[in-house]
């Protein structure tokens, strides 16, 4: 079975922390962070190397903040 | 060769929509101004020139499919009478905001409320004012003749265009219903897509990728914003002022008096004018055509020469407030009408100039 | 083989699989966070964007939360008074036929002062579409009762809940005009997760395939959660979601093809 790896790029500043993403994952990659960005929201990040590119936490962000990257090994 | 029809006003102003290039009429039936939609339904104009004519659920949503026209930079139209005028408000105050071109003919029937079906001038107030919320105004013009019902649909497309701003024809029930002979103008074509995009750049016909996407839209949540809007829409309607007045004057070179009155109320007039001249009476009538604006130095400068001004409406009063504010308090202004549908006869006019101003 | 790869090395064009479409403005939404209007924002985008139509469409936005929806969406558009989008946007596509030509309305918008507009223009048939974002109350105002609110739901306007029998029944609008003649399609569908958006952008996309068909109206009801106005969290509004309101207004298509799904 080929394996994939991917990754996220969050777009801090227009992330509203609304946690969607987080139960849109099924790996478990994504986490808020303990930071706030300019106007004082939690944001999204990748917490651990699990993410396997689906693209689930991009589709359903309302804010479109999400960018997936994936490639395959 | 002159192109002459005997014609009711409401189906001169369709038919000189038709020839003005109109891309679309949307309208509602009220009495008395149901036959503008029934000729155009009858005309079938989409067959010739492509043009677009829609009876639509109701008043509002007609003046909102003018605004969804008018917003693609296409030559659009609705017409009413009074109630149906009213209910139209609030769109023509978005059209205005937004500042979009577009035609609106309101035959006047009495009121308040349902009122009557019979002729009135009851709306000067709504049409001048504004009408709907906000600071805005309508360039309004006032027919006297079935000729003018459609001599004005292109003019009014014409200044609705040249302002960015709705046109209002503020006829009534007598000029909308009655048969005169009128010479119609030759066909002008409906705008071309490309003369859509170089005319009204401002239009949405779709985002192209050689300029940033247009937006019509009458809000700004920014109230600096909003109010330098505003303020270019006073700085449209001064230019109005200074270039757009129209009127007429009839026997004014040696009068005493002056008669001032729009619409049918003028034709009533300036027959009272020659009956009164007849009884020695020395009085001269000023009409109005445009109401916004309204001939304000014209009147003043009559103020110097004449002893008294009588305006005539079949109203209650209204354009005697803007007669007054025209004179500057420089000479008397009394009011003489009738209302509720009831049109006054001349020999009225003459008896209230000779008990309001002469005796008065 | 090594499995040793950098987040550098991943983030390569090449390996894009998705990114916000060019058809959103780079401004940031106005809406709360979790709210689903973004996402039903991006959907339409993004099919317009497949469609290669952003010089053919012309929307139309609405009186509501979305009344700005011309600041994100990166095509032309109009701002409609509150109800009217349907007027306006049948006067769009007579007098530009070939235009892909489309409303975006919420609740009170389409189902409340704008209910005359709507059922006339879909009963006319007119070649447009209509997004319907339902989240069973007026979010723009302040959370306030609308056409849509549940029975016994709260709001700011019914603060004991809806009371069905001086409050009246919440109109499903919906399933009302999918009875009419004029109208080719009617689906229900949501956003809230990876499943639903991915139905809800195929939905929209064939609402807009048969609008180039000339086929009539196509509709796209999209049940939407409101945290702020139902004051909730974004993820707990999305469960009370499934649970209330899908019940009430269930998801899927409710006329293909001009016939009604029994």
């Amino acid at each position: 079975m080929a394996k994939v790896k991917g990754d996220i790029v969050v777009d801090i500043e227009k992330c509203k922390g609304c946690e969607v993403c987080i139960t849109a994952c099924p790996n478990d990659v994504i986490a808020m962070s303990r930071n706030v960005n300019g106007k004082g929201y939690h944001y999204a990040e990748s917490v651990n190397e699990e993410c396997i590119g689906c693209a689930n936490c991009a589709i359903v962000c309302p804010d479109g903040v999400i960018t997936v990257y994936k490639v395959k090994l | 060769m002159k192109e002459l029809r005997l014609m009711k006003g409401n189906e001169a102003v369709a038919e000189a929509a038709i020839r003005a290039g109109c891309d679309g009429y949307f309208g509602y039936p009220i009495t008395p101004q149901s036959e503008v939609m029934e000729y155009l339904m009858a005309e079938r104009p989409h067959e010739t020139s492509g043009m677009i004519v829609l009876q639509a659920e109701s008043e509002v949503a007609a003046i909102n499919m003018v605004y969804g026209g008018a917003s693609c930079g296409k030559k659009v139209m609705t017409s009413s009478s009074s109630p149906g005028i009213s209910l139209k408000q609030e769109g023509i105050s978005y059209i205005a905001g937004a500042e979009l071109p577009c035609l609106i003919v309101n035959v006047v029937r009495g009121g308040p409320g349902l009122g009557t079906i019979q002729p009135s001038q009851s709306d000067y107030f709504q049409s001048t004012k504004g009408g709907g919320h906000g600071d805005y105004r309508l360039l309004v013009l006032a027919p006297a003749s079935v000729q003018e019902m459609a001599d004005f649909a292109d003019l009014g497309f014409e200044l609705a265009f040249k302002y960015r701003n709705p046109v209002l024809i503020l006829s009534d029930g007598v000029i909308g219903q009655m048969m005169e002979k009128v010479e119609l103008k030759p066909h002008k074509p409906r705008f071309t897509d490309e003369e859509i995009r170089t005319n009204t750049p401002w239009a949405t016909y779709g985002k192209t990728p050689d300029r940033e996407r247009n937006i019509i839209t009458s809000l700004d949540l920014d109230s600096h914003k909003q109010e330098d809007h505003v303020t270019h829409l006073a700085e449209k309607y001064k230019a109005m002022e200074e270039n757009e007045v129209r009127y007429e004057e009839f026997q004014c070179e040696d009068a005493e008096y002056l008669i001032v009155a729009y619409g049918s109320s003028a034709r009533i007039s300036q027959k009272a004018v020659n009956i009164a001249r007849a009884k020695g009476i020395k009085v001269g009538l000023l009409r109005p055509i445009t109401l916004f604006p309204f001939p304000k130095k014209p009147l003043l400068n009559l103020s110097k020469q004449v002893k008294g001004i009588l305006s005539v409406e079949m109203s209650l009063g209204q354009m005697v407030e803007d007669v007054k504010l025209a004179v500057e308090c420089k000479v008397k202004v009394e009011h003489f009408g009738r209302y509720g549908g009831i049109i006054p006869t001349p020999d009225e006019v003459v008896a209230a100039l000779e008990q309001k101003i002469i005796g008065g | 083989m090594s499995d040793i790869i950098t987040k550098e090395q991943i983030r390569q064009p090449e390996n894009l699989v998705y990114t916000k479409t060019k058809l959103l403005t780079d401004k940031a939404l106005s809406y709360c966070p979790g709210c689903g209007h973004g996402t039903a924002h991006r959907i339409v985008m993004e099919v317009i964007e497949e469609l290669g139509a952003q010089a053919n469409t012309i929307g139309i936005a609405p009186v509501g939360c979305s009344v700005l929806a011309y600041e994100f969406m990166n095509i032309d558009m109009q701002q409609a008074a509150h109800g009217r989008a349907p007027a306006l946007a049948t006067a769009v596509k007579r007098l530009m036929p070939e235009k892909y030509v489309f409303t975006y309305q919420g609740d009170g918008d389409l189902a409340a002062i704008g209910t005359a507009e709507t059922i006339h223009a879909c009963n006319r048939g007119e070649n447009i579409t209509i997004i319907f974002i339902n989240n069973g109350i007026y979010g723009m105002t302040g959370g306030q009762m609308a056409p849509t609110t549940l029975p016994n739901m709260k709001a700011s306007t019914c603060p004991y809940g809806r009371d069905v029998k001086t409050m009246g029944n919440p109109l499903k609008i919906t399933e009302l005009i999918a009875q009419l003649p004029g109208v080719h399609y009617v689906t229900r569908q949501a956003v809230h997760t990876p499943g639903n958006v991915r139905r809800t952008k195929k939905a929209v996309r064939k609402a807009f395939d048969l609008q180039k068909e000339n086929k009539g109206l196509t509709f796209v009801e999209i049940v939407s959660n409101c945290n702020s106005g139902w004051k909730m969290t974004p993820v707990q509004s999305n469960k009370w979601m499934e649970e209330n309101m899908f019940p009430f207004y269930p998801l899927g298509d409710i006329k293909v093809d001009g016939q009604l799904v029994k």
